[in-house]
């Protein structure tokens, strides 16, 4: 380490240091571009392994009776299938783009905390890693779902500890990797970039950070709780001993509705990059989303109970949470409105980012009426642990924020690497998940609404029709992101072989920024390993009304 | 390598991924001994000793980088700021506890008792049960009667309101050290320190003598219902922040010793005083929700 103190010496050499040699490289680098690009690897590693474990989920549930899994394995894959498309896919995704792409948003020369940014990606694995070590274990991983509750989550195996570690490991790994965001967003941006103009997805990303801050603690606090109730006698959810296992669910959904912002957040910041650029107008409505993405970070702090309406609450909660929860639509509404007049009279065109956020537009929208409709707490009494909700939040889930995810990795790849990815295979592999996710997800309502519970290997043979054509779904949804695989590899090895110019996208430098030029479009494809060290020129956008 | 304008930014960093991995060690060491695995305590302690000479090892680093120099204000900033959200999440994490302890003392033993909506339960499962506070719960109850698990409150006016004074006092101390900091008078400063992490560990030291008292006099353990549960789990995570706290403070009094920190540049000693403040105003809240309440 006193090679570093050495190098401070000279002081103004800051552009010959490329990245250390072999697999090093990629253990001890303090950069933000290598730091995204592993966060993203190991996100795409992590969306095949949990949807591996979907497809075995799908598989059992093709036909009634058990085929192939035991409902103990079962149960365990719908646990692990969240918890790692959760905590190691999705927030894993928009962290790497986070640590790639708002340095470069801002002209900052990097994260500003880049030794940290070290460690949170490698608690993230150490995490994943005790996470995922529980599937060889006595008694099977965890299989309460991924909600954990008490009392079943207690009669979990050996797997129990090394499940709660593993979330205390990823939440101080969140909190790290959000302080350093805040750090960065607050404290390094180039002169003239003031907040009000930062693009989009830098704004939703440090609203995404102070609910990470806020809500990452009060799970590791309610796991604690269930770890010294399991191994050290406490009683905090246990009536016996005068505590509630209903006190867990408040303390879990107190994080639990921020945490599904988390994952909704930075997809509607990447939706509010790309629509402008292939629409050719600038965002519509720029400082309204912001308020609107602030107000449903608010909002997602006082409705968590909307969770629980048929846990037994006083009718006065029921009803206060109905309507807190419905207000949530406005901003939502706010938002897709926006997108929706973004668009309107652009001179649009439809290159596969743009296809996943238009459709991302439609189906996040559907998610969003379906969870409109368990807002309502007399209905919610139907709807509650069944189908519907699997439906609601996948919608919310893949074709919004999985949709998101690959809408940015097709949006971005041509600048991280220099080369453009192949447009027909992209296209296709857009239609072909577009179709799927349907084909998947929406019978699924039918399924809910007709009374099939989750989480149950098995089921009534008058659900038959409607899960066959869902695995059906499922299967070549899940067969078609191998096309994403192939178009990722593909590209980082050179791609259609035509070089991308800066902008890569006609009208990104205009249009892709905040009320600025976007910054990452006036550097090269691919940037060089340290950007900005010298700060940008910040260029307004002044437009006429 | 720095920036044009002086922002310092690190290379090749090799503490961080040392530290996780002895912090993984030890969780998996202690994830295996409560499952009653004979190598699990092991793992812990070889875990932990790698996360304590790793971190040892950053902070040496980043302490030798802050004394030559190498971080300009606004590296600072991001320090503070990252200090500062730091403790916020540790605000949320402490906010948890209290908020069990509120649910519990005014709603779910109430509830137990029969209040509100809970008449059902309490007619069909604990019939004699009284809702009152403290409460170890229903459990303890045979035909109406305790079964040999009473147990004794803990009084607020012996040891835990001179544990107050003491955290109060170091809150003093540590600004009077603070002072003299700013003062460049590194007589007060040294003092000031010796001062306050005297106090701190005093306060544990009392603490572990209270907890001596609940376990072996007063029937009083983290089994005690729960009234022990929330008892023990706000005062010992308490506890366990004021030891680091005070190791904290120990390794700046031993920075301040060696000549460190400047009028102008002590961010340690900033962060370090943040944190005993936060600690201090958690035990404010402590006494007064769980000891005199």
């Amino acid at each position: 380490m006193s090679a570093i103190v050495a190098e401070h010496d000279e002081h103004h050499d800051h552009d010959d240091h490329g990245p250390a040699k072999g697999i090093l490289r990629w253990i001890i680098t303090t950069n933000h571009k290598d730091i995204g690009t592993l966060y993203l690897i190991f996100a795409l590693a992590m969306f095949f392994v949990g949807g591996v474990m979907a497809l075995i989920i799908r598989a059992e549930l093709f036909q009634p009776g058990l085929s192939f899994v035991e409902p103990q394995f079962f149960n365990s894959m719908t646990t692990m299938h969240a918890l790692v498309m959760i905590f190691g896919g999705v927030m894993p995704a928009f962290v790497g783009l986070a640590n790639w792409m708002i340095p470069l948003m801002i002209g900052a020369p990097d994260m500003a905390l880049p030794r940290m940014n070290n460690m949170s990606f490698w608690m993230l694995v150490a995490g994943v890693v005790l996470l995922s070590s529980t599937l060889f274990m006595e008694g099977g991983a965890p299989a309460a779902g991924w909600t954990m509750y008490p009392p079943l989550v207690l009669q979990t195996g050996k797997a129990l500890p090394f499940a709660i570690f593993s979330v205390h490991l990823l939440g101080i790994s969140s909190i790290m990797g959000a302080i350093n965001i805040i750090a960065t967003i607050f404290n390094m941006r180039a002169p003239g970039m003031t907040l009000m103009r930062m693009p989009m997805f830098v704004w939703t990303w440090v609203i995404t950070a102070f609910l990470l801050i806020a809500v990452m603690p009060v799970f590791a606090g309610a796991v604690t709780m269930l770890l010294t109730d399991k191994f050290f006698e406490t009683s905090f959810f246990d009536a016996a001993g005068g505590g509630d296992p209903v006190l867990y669910q408040h303390i879990f959904w107190f994080f639990g509705h921020p945490e599904v912002y988390i994952l909704i957040l930075p997809t509607f910041g990447i939706a509010s990059t790309i629509i402008p650029v292939f629409s050719r107008k600038p965002l519509f409505g720029y400082s309204s989303m912001v308020y609107a993405t602030a107000a449903i970070a608010f909002l997602s702090f006082i409705v968590w109970a909307h969770h629980m309406f048929t846990v037994g609450m006083p009718l006065a909660g029921e009803l206060y949470f109905m309507y807190s929860t419905m207000i949530i639509a406005v901003p939502t509404a706010v938002k897709v409105f926006n997108w929706t007049a973004t668009m309107w009279k652009g001179a649009m065109t439809f290159e596969t980012p743009m296809l996943f956020s238009i459709s991302f537009v439609v189906l996040f929208t559907m998610g969003g009426f379906t969870g409109l409709m368990m807002a309502i707490a007399p209905s919610d009494l139907q709807y509650h642990d069944t189908y519907f909700i699997v439906a609601h939040f996948h919608y919310v889930l893949v074709p919004s924020a999985v949709f998101m995810i690959m809408a940015a990795a097709y949006y971005w790849l041509p600048k991280w690497t220099g080369n453009m990815y192949n447009e027909k295979i992209g296209q296709l592999h857009f239609w072909l998940s577009a179709v799927s996710v349907n084909i998947l997800f929406f019978p699924q309502h039918f399924l809910g609404l007709a009374g099939m519970p989750r989480r149950i290997p098995d089921y009534a043979v008058q659900f038959t029709d409607w899960n066959m054509i869902s695995s059906i779904g499922g299967f070549i949804f899940g067969f078609s992101q191998l096309l994403f695989l192939y178009i990722v590899v593909d590209t980082i090895r050179g791609g259609t072989g035509e070089k991308v110019t800066n902008e890569v996208w006609e009208g990104a430098l205009q249009y892709g920024g905040g009320m600025t030029q976007g910054l990452e479009w006036t550097l090269p494809s691919p940037p060089p390993y340290h950007t900005f060290g010298e700060a940008p020129e910040v260029v307004v956008i002044e437009y006429e009304h | 390598m720095s920036t044009s304008h002086g922002y310092y930014i690190p290379h090749k960093a090799t503490w961080p991924v040392l530290v996780t991995a002895g912090l993984l060690c030890m969780l998996a060491g202690f994830a295996g001994y409560l499952n009653g695995s004979s190598s699990g305590s092991g793992f812990m302690l070889l875990g932990f000793a790698i996360f304590i000479v790793m971190l040892a090892g950053w902070f040496t680093l980043q302490a030798g980088e802050s004394e030559s120099g190498t971080y300009n204000t606004q590296v600072g900033i991001s320090f503070r700021m990252g200090m500062m959200w730091f403790i916020f999440s540790e605000v949320m994490f402490f906010a948890v506890f209290f908020g069990t302890l509120w649910y519990t003392r005014n709603l779910s033993v109430p509830w137990l008792g029969g209040e509100g909506t809970g008449a059902a339960t309490k007619e069909l499962l604990w019939p004699s049960f009284e809702a009152k506070w403290p409460s170890n719960g229903p459990k303890h109850l045979v035909d109406g009667k305790p079964d040999g698990g009473e147990f004794e409150a803990m009084g607020a006016f012996g040891l835990p309101l001179l544990n107050t004074l003491l955290l109060l006092s170091s809150g003093v101390t540590c600004t009077w050290a603070h002072h003299g900091l700013l003062a460049k008078n590194r007589d007060q400063l040294i003092k000031g320190l010796i001062a306050t992490v005297t106090l701190g560990f005093l306060f544990v030291l009392c603490q572990a003598t209270e907890y001596h008292e609940a376990y072996t006099e007063m029937g009083l353990t983290l089994g005690t219902g729960i009234y022990g549960s929330t008892f023990f789990m706000l005062t010992g995570f308490h506890g366990f922040h004021v030891c680091v706290g005070a190791i904290i403070l120990s390794v700046v009094l031993f920075r301040s010793w060696k000549g460190h920190f400047k009028p102008e540049n002590h961010f340690a000693f900033e962060a370090a005083a943040w944190y005993w403040h936060f600690v201090d105003v958690v035990w404010l809240g402590l006494f007064i929700f769980v000891y005199i309440m």
